[in-house]
């Protein structure tokens, strides 16, 4: 035996590495035809160390002072070796995760993978989705600029329209009247330790329900179905280490090649990922004419303002922009399809399917546009389509079972 | 050919959106700045333009005067004839002016430029800074197309003259700038002064900018070797998969 495979028998007696190795990699047996739609769990892992580690340098420079932060977000991009560097990788970062995340998602609802048994990974999935939300938007006010405090402003004053306790509970999560000091200081706690804690958490827990149950696939079926009688290997099953890790490779290359051209020649992208207006620095006394968040928000905000104040409150539109994120949760459990994937599902699924896609689309651009009477009306119309997906799903997806297409035994190209 | 179908009725939804967008906005129409960031002599002459006639009231406190070594000036150039105060020239571009009298006197305090061109556009800056007209309601006697009710006097009216304000066909009509009295400059002169000055605040506004696009390139070259050698080993592991 030479001197490394002693080792790793000596680390092997002690700690699982070996086990974990094979459990996870070299002997996860992961569905031969995977297409491009599954690239983006990977890729949403890059993102996330490519935001971790950019973080940590970013944190380095930057002054969580409501007199300081604004300058010390252009000392990094002036002073800093390569700050500006690093700073648009994050910036840049922060709207990649989404649109990964977000074809990741729409992966999910093409071949049916929030179906069971994999209920708690799109549950897990769904909670990571909630807790981006949420280190986006704390990340979001720490460069101080004019929209980094009045999207707070406005998000943090949602809570004002809860009955009873709004008030005292807006002043307690911004620390103070307005959003100030005190708020650049927890919520840069929150961005930089609290979240991404939990969401490191909740990715191990992601990939241990994924690899519990094992992955779905582009047809929809259970390869676990068809083993290998002697070895047990599923017969379309192919080790993912290193067939996968080889391909995901050919991903990350092509990823970075969109990222690297975003980082490099267009870092704002037009202002929608990093806004014109936030190189103003934060005025309490000068609110802008026109508040849009961030493109990722866009459709929530939309739907919040698309409900109309009823009974002289407005927490209704916080009510469906709330349930328009929840009620993904319950997906599972809305779909009655029999089969999984879209390619054997009928006609009625794939209307609905792209009606949704429209209509979320749809929002999220209404979202930066100013709310005009005609726009509240297409951002209602919308609204419409968007939760009528979802609660008219367990009747369209039974009916459409008449029309299925009857699903292979074993997996398709 | 269903699907074909609702593809067609959502490009349809959309276009009704965008052109629904396109009536919403009814701004001024800003004129394009000539900006060229490579152009080094264009830029110098902004940096003059600038500490001459700006950085009096306005800071640009985020910039180093040894940073416009990137726009090609020496050391001794920079002290000579952008530093007018005892600054030092690794000091920042910050300015003496009393914040709180400032505003009492223009009723706000001048912004810092540092990132200017970053908030408000190339096209903005442009337009707004040949964009001063007389306007005697107001406090300064100066009023700006681009900007209404603007705290800042016209500063460059001794180079570009006075300006006054018509409207093309009465009341509402498009909004028509001519020349009053003529300054030291002619139009075209001024004009592109207000380029280089424009063409300064935008290199400020990001220095990295000089350099990025650069960068960008080699990335881009790596990334496609990148690409090339992981599609090769992507292939050759996958030859057994059928």
């Amino acid at each position: 035996m030479d001197k490394m495979t002693q080792l790793l028998g000596w680390v092997d007696d002690r700690f699982p590495l070996t086990k974990m190795w094979k459990e996870h990699l070299s002997e996860y047996y992961a569905p031969k035809n995977f297409n491009f739609w599954y690239f983006f769990g990977s890729l949403a892992l890059l993102v996330l160390v490519i935001q971790i580690l950019t973080g940590i340098f970013l944190t380095m420079n930057y002054k969580p002072d409501a007199e300081m932060a604004f300058a010390s977000v252009e000392y990094i991009m002036r002073d800093v070796p390569g700050g500006w560097l690093i700073r648009y990788m994050h910036s840049t970062g922060a709207s990649m995760f989404f649109v990964v995340v977000y074809l990741h998602m729409f992966r999910a609802l093409l071949y049916g993978s929030y179906r069971g048994p994999r209920e708690l990974l799109w549950i897990f999935g769904m909670f990571i989705y909630l807790a981006l939300m949420a280190e986006a938007f704390f990340g979001y006010l720490l460069p101080w600029g004019q929209m980094s405090y009045w999207g707070a402003q406005v998000i943090v004053n949602l809570f004002n329209a809860i009955p009873v306790i709004g008030p005292d509970l807006s002043v307690w999560i911004r620390g103070d009247y307005v959003i100030s000091d005190a708020t650049l200081n927890r919520f840069f706690a929150f961005h930089v330790i609290a979240i991404p804690f939990v969401l490191a958490g909740l990715v191990v827990a992601h990939i241990l329900a994924l690899h519990e149950v094992g992955s779905n696939n582009p047809d929809g079926i259970e390869i676990k179905k068809n083993k290998d009688p002697v070895t047990h290997i599923p017969l379309d099953g192919i080790p993912f280490h290193p067939y996968y890790t080889v391909k995901d490779i050919v991903g990350v290359a092509v990823f970075l090649i969109i990222f690297f051209a975003i980082v490099f020649f267009a870092p704002e992208m037009g202002g929608y990922f990093i806004e014109d207006n936030n190189f103003l620095p934060a005025d309490p006394f000068k609110t802008p004419p026109h508040i849009a968040p961030v493109w990722y928000f866009t459709p929530f905000y939309a739907i919040l303002r698309a409900v109309p104040s009823f009974a002289g409150t407005q927490v209704w539109g916080v009510i469906a922009m709330g349930a328009a994120v929840v009620v993904l949760f319950f997906l599972p459990w809305l779909d009655k399809g029999k089969v999984k994937s879209i390619r054997y599902r009928g006609p009625i699924f794939k209307y609905a399917l792209t009606a949704f896609i429209i209509s979320f689309v749809g929002l999220g651009w209404l979202g930066v546009q100013p709310a005009t009477p005609l726009y509240t009306k297409f951002a209602q119309f919308l609204s419409l389509v968007y939760f009528a997906f979802f609660f008219l799903m367990p009747w369209f997806t039974k009916l459409d079972n008449a029309k299925c297409k009857p699903e292979p035994e074993r997996v398709t190209g | 050919m269903n699907t074909l179908n609702i593809a067609k009725k959502g490009l349809l939804l959309l276009g009704m959106l965008a052109s629904a967008a396109a009536f919403a906005s009814s701004e001024i129409n800003l004129d394009k700045a000539p900006v060229n960031l490579g152009d080094q002599a264009s830029l110098q002459r902004g940096v003059k333009t600038f500490a001459t006639y700006c950085l009096n009231c306005h800071s640009a406190a985020s910039m180093r005067y040894n940073r416009l070594q990137d726009i090609g000036m020496t050391e001794q150039q920079i002290k000579d004839t952008i530093i007018t105060t005892d600054a030092k020239i690794g000091d920042l571009m910050k300015v003496a002016i009393d914040k709180k009298e400032a505003k009492v006197w223009f009723g706000a305090a001048p912004p810092d430029l540092s990132v200017i061109a970053r908030a408000r556009g190339a096209d903005w800056l442009y337009t707004y800074l040949r964009g001063f007209y007389r306007d005697e309601s107001r406090p300064t006697g100066w009023n700006n197309i681009a900007f209404d009710k603007v705290g800042m006097p016209h500063v460059l009216y001794e180079l570009q003259g006075e300006q006054v304000l018509s409207h093309e066909g009465g009341e509402h009509g498009a909004a028509k700038l001519t020349l009053d009295k003529p300054g030291k400059m002619k139009p075209a002169e001024y004009d592109a002064m207000v380029g280089d000055l424009v063409n300064y605040l935008v290199f400020m506004g990001e220095p990295a900018k000089l350099k990025r696009g650069t960068y960008g390139i080699i990335a881009m070259l790596l990334l496609f070797a990148l690409f090339a050698v992981s599609y090769q080993l992507k292939k050759e592991y996958w030859k057994d998969v059928h």
